[in-house]
């Protein structure tokens, strides 16, 4: 078969491609991104007519992918950790409804905080919701898991996380594939009444998701992807879970690992692998990408039952991603370095781009606060975050996705006024305009700063779902149209820019400013097309 | 045969072509590969590295150990230091000596220099002068790659024919003048230039 060079999220979204699916729902975020992105550009799921535009947010795009699974199509939902968070609602419940057609939920982790801000570790979600779970080590794993996975949705009537993080999703690697399947004809479930989480249906419901989960247990104790690979050296137990396993191997030039090695792929835990293991070997190591999820499971609570190694008891640091000098130095093998850094090299952080409407928007903002006293601005997640470093030090706050609007509103409330909402267009039609709503319906004296630049820029310029409709929205939820207030931020509106700050900040009441100019990245592109069309035409 | 390749430069400089062209002849030419970008926050204008690693036995961690690097092929001067301690003993600096200065607080050139020099295998370039020559300095990582190539262990030929697939869209203008960059930089490390 056709052997492709892709990247971890990329071998996801071919998988799904090839198992049939018939959407995809997402909301851009690092890094998850590029597995719905790789089917917007797939002429193979074009040709098929597979959905794949941007949600406003991972709990709209959840649902919809509940929606198109009850009408009994494969759906494939993608997120970045916290979008999860977003989503759990839906989430959960989808636990207790199960699936019509196959359900895949894609949760990508992000140990270290290459681009996020925090590590939480979606593993604990799939095992809240009692829904199983599948890890893959490698990009091959992770295309095969994606048939799988949806297989075993269908098959289990349950919806499957799979749960990767950035060293897999942003690593590219050779992919061979496996031929492809029709997809499903829309068809109703089965109990019309599957979906109703009335009490009285849903303690029904769920009680058959306890009664699965033995099932679901059976799976991965049968399924091959916990795999255990037998060794002479039982002194010492190794469980290694997703890519974890490949920090070990990267230590055994020649793959051979002198003690047993239960290689884990697929959750809930298979108990009788986990005892095999347990019961051979004096001592156990545990490797695991994020949190130590399948440690602190086998140490129980008062952590002296078994004889347990892993992040719990210093062996691996407790935060940060796993690396391969990490996991030799677990291993109790010599590690080797190359000379240190040399003290010159500085650190050089993220900035905004040259030339990005941001900065002058941060200009503006800053000179029109200098009356006040500093820490009053609430902001969010987008580029405009990096408002928070010099030469800006603009911006207090950056928490999760529509937090600056209502943190605003909290402290205005709390009587810090003025008290000043920076949020972008993306960020504010995601999870910003029902905190606005809160604003209006309290008359909070608050001044929301949409920061328009009409693209999700820190993903990588993908579509806005705010484009074309922010002061409809506004207007919409009941904003004062004298109140919504768009500014051109460039050098040279400045002083008028300022002085629009200034009069809604003194106004008393919820106003609305959007600063708004095209991302310098996007606009780019977009000059470059215009460019190609140009000289097709002429 | 193995080569573990860092990859560093500064987010937008290109260090994901030169990842891309060196990817494709690897499995042009049968071997084994893996490379971990970054994507997301620090593309913006923040240090930028991707482990490259080719081999023709399967490989398991798509990143590279502390002290395992094969080469650093930088495209940036004060970057190229920053990932030493995944240089191995003998193993190959390469680095282009034009600096991104986008910090406040940026070292002294002669200071990376010296630095550089310490480093008993390396070859600096400057690379954006010798792409200007020909014709635009954005061919400057390409130039770069060529610096490096006798050191990888792929066929000149399959780096060429990566190339011409990689820029395939950009028009023969583009491809012509990316191969004369790859030729370049490989005249350099030869010390025909």
């Amino acid at each position: 078969m056709q052997k492709l060079l892709l990247l971890g999220d990329e071998a996801i979204a071919q998988g799904a491609i090839d198992a049939g699916i018939s959407g995809i729902y997402a909301y851009p975020g690092t890094p998850s991104t590029e597995i719905t992105e790789y089917v917007q550009r797939s002429s193979e799921a074009r040709e098929k007519n597979i959905r794949s535009q941007w949600s406003a947010n991972e709990k709209t795009a959840m649902e919809a992918a509940i929606g198109m699974s009850y009408a009994g199509k494969r759906s494939m939902v993608c997120m970045k950790h916290v979008g999860l968070n977003v989503a759990a609602d839906a989430f959960v419940n989808s636990a207790i409804t199960g699936t019509n057609g196959g359900l895949i939920v894609v949760a990508a982790d992000d140990p270290s905080m290459h681009s996020s801000q925090n590590e939480q570790d979606s593993r604990f979600y799939g095992k809240f919701a009692m829904i199983p779970v599948l890890e893959p080590s490698n990009q091959q794993e992770a295309y095969e898991m994606a048939h799988y996975g949806f297989d075993l949705s269908e098959k289990l009537k349950t919806p499957v996380l799979m749960r990767i993080t950035t060293r897999l999703a942003h690593s590219r690697s050779g992919v061979v594939r496996k031929t492809s399947r029709e997809q499903n004809e829309v068809s109703f479930p089965e109990n019309l009444r599957q979906y109703v989480l009335l009490p009285m249906n849903a303690r029904k419901q769920y009680k058959a998701l306890l009664q699965n989960q033995a099932s679901f247990e059976e799976h991965s104790e049968e399924s091959g992807w916990n795999e255990y690979f037998d060794g002479q050296d039982k002194s010492r137990g190794i469980i290694a879970s997703g890519i974890a396993y490949n920090y070990l191997m990267e230590n055994y030039p020649d793959r051979k690992v002198p003690n047993p090695v239960l290689k884990v792929g697929q959750y809930p835990l298979p108990k009788n692998l986990v005892e095999k293991i347990s019961k051979e070997c004096d001592e156990l190591l545990l490797l695991e990408e994020g949190f130590p999820f399948i440690e602190e499971m086998l140490k129980g609570f008062l952590g002296d039952c078994l004889n347990v190694k892993g992040r719990m008891d210093g062996t691996i640091s407790m935060d940060g991603e796993l690396t391969p000098n990490s996991v030799r130095r677990a291993l109790g093998l010599k590690t080797t370095e190359g000379e240190a850094v040399p003290e010159l090299v500085t650190p050089r952080p993220p900035k905004l781009c040259p030339g990005c409407s941001h900065i002058d928007s941060y200009h503006a903002l800053n000179e029109a606060l200098q009356d006040f006293t500093k820490g009053r601005v609430f902001s969010d997640i987008g580029c405009y975050t990096l408002g928070a470093l010099p030469p800006f030090d603009a911006i207090n706050s950056c928490v999760d996705m529509g937090a600056s609007v209502t943190m605003a509103k909290g402290a205005a409330d709390a009587g810090l006024i003025p008290s000043i909402a920076v949020i972008g267009d993306s960020t504010f039609t995601h999870s910003g305009i029902t905190g606005l709503l809160d604003c209006v319906n309290d008359k909070s004296n608050v001044v929301i700063i949409i920061l328009d630049n009409a693209t999700t820029a820190m993903t990588g310029g993908q579509h806005s779902s705010a484009l074309g409709h922010l002061e409809n929205i506004c207007k919409g939820i009941g904003v004062e149209e004298d109140h919504i207030r768009v500014l051109n931020p460039l050098k040279k509106h400045h002083e008028e820019n300022v002085k629009a700050m200034k009069e809604e900040i003194a106004y008393e009441g919820v106003s609305v400013i959007i600063p708004r100019r095209e991302c310098i990245q996007t606009a780019k592109r977009h000059k470059k097309t215009q460019k190609t069309e140009n000289v097709k035409t002429a | 045969m193995k080569n573990d390749i860092i990859l560093a430069g500064v987010g937008g400089q290109g260090i994901l072509s030169i990842a891309a062209t060196i990817g494709m002849a690897a499995v042009e030419t049968g071997l084994y590969l893996k490379q971990a970008e970054v994507h997301g926050m620090s593309q913006r204008g923040g240090d930028v590295q991707s482990h490259l690693r080719i081999s023709d036995q399967q490989i398991a961690s798509d990143l590279i150990p502390k002290g395992g690097a094969d080469m650093i092929l930088s495209v940036e001067p004060m970057e190229s230091l920053r990932y030493l301690p995944w240089l191995r003993e003998k193993g190959w600096l390469i680095t282009n000596t034009n600096p991104v200065v986008n910090i406040p607080n940026y070292p002294n050139g002669e200071s990376i220099e010296l630095a550089i020099s310490k480093v008993p295998n390396h070859v600096t370039l400057d690379a954006e002068k010798i792409a200007r020559k020909l014709g635009t300095a954005r061919a400057a990582n390409i130039v770069v790659l060529g610096a490096a190539s006798p050191y990888i262990n792929l066929e000149y030929k399959a780096l060429e024919n990566a190339i011409r697939n990689i820029f395939k869209n950009k028009g023969d203008k583009i491809i012509q003048l990316n191969l004369d960059a790859l030729k370049a930089g490989r005249e350099i490390a030869e010390g025909k230039n």
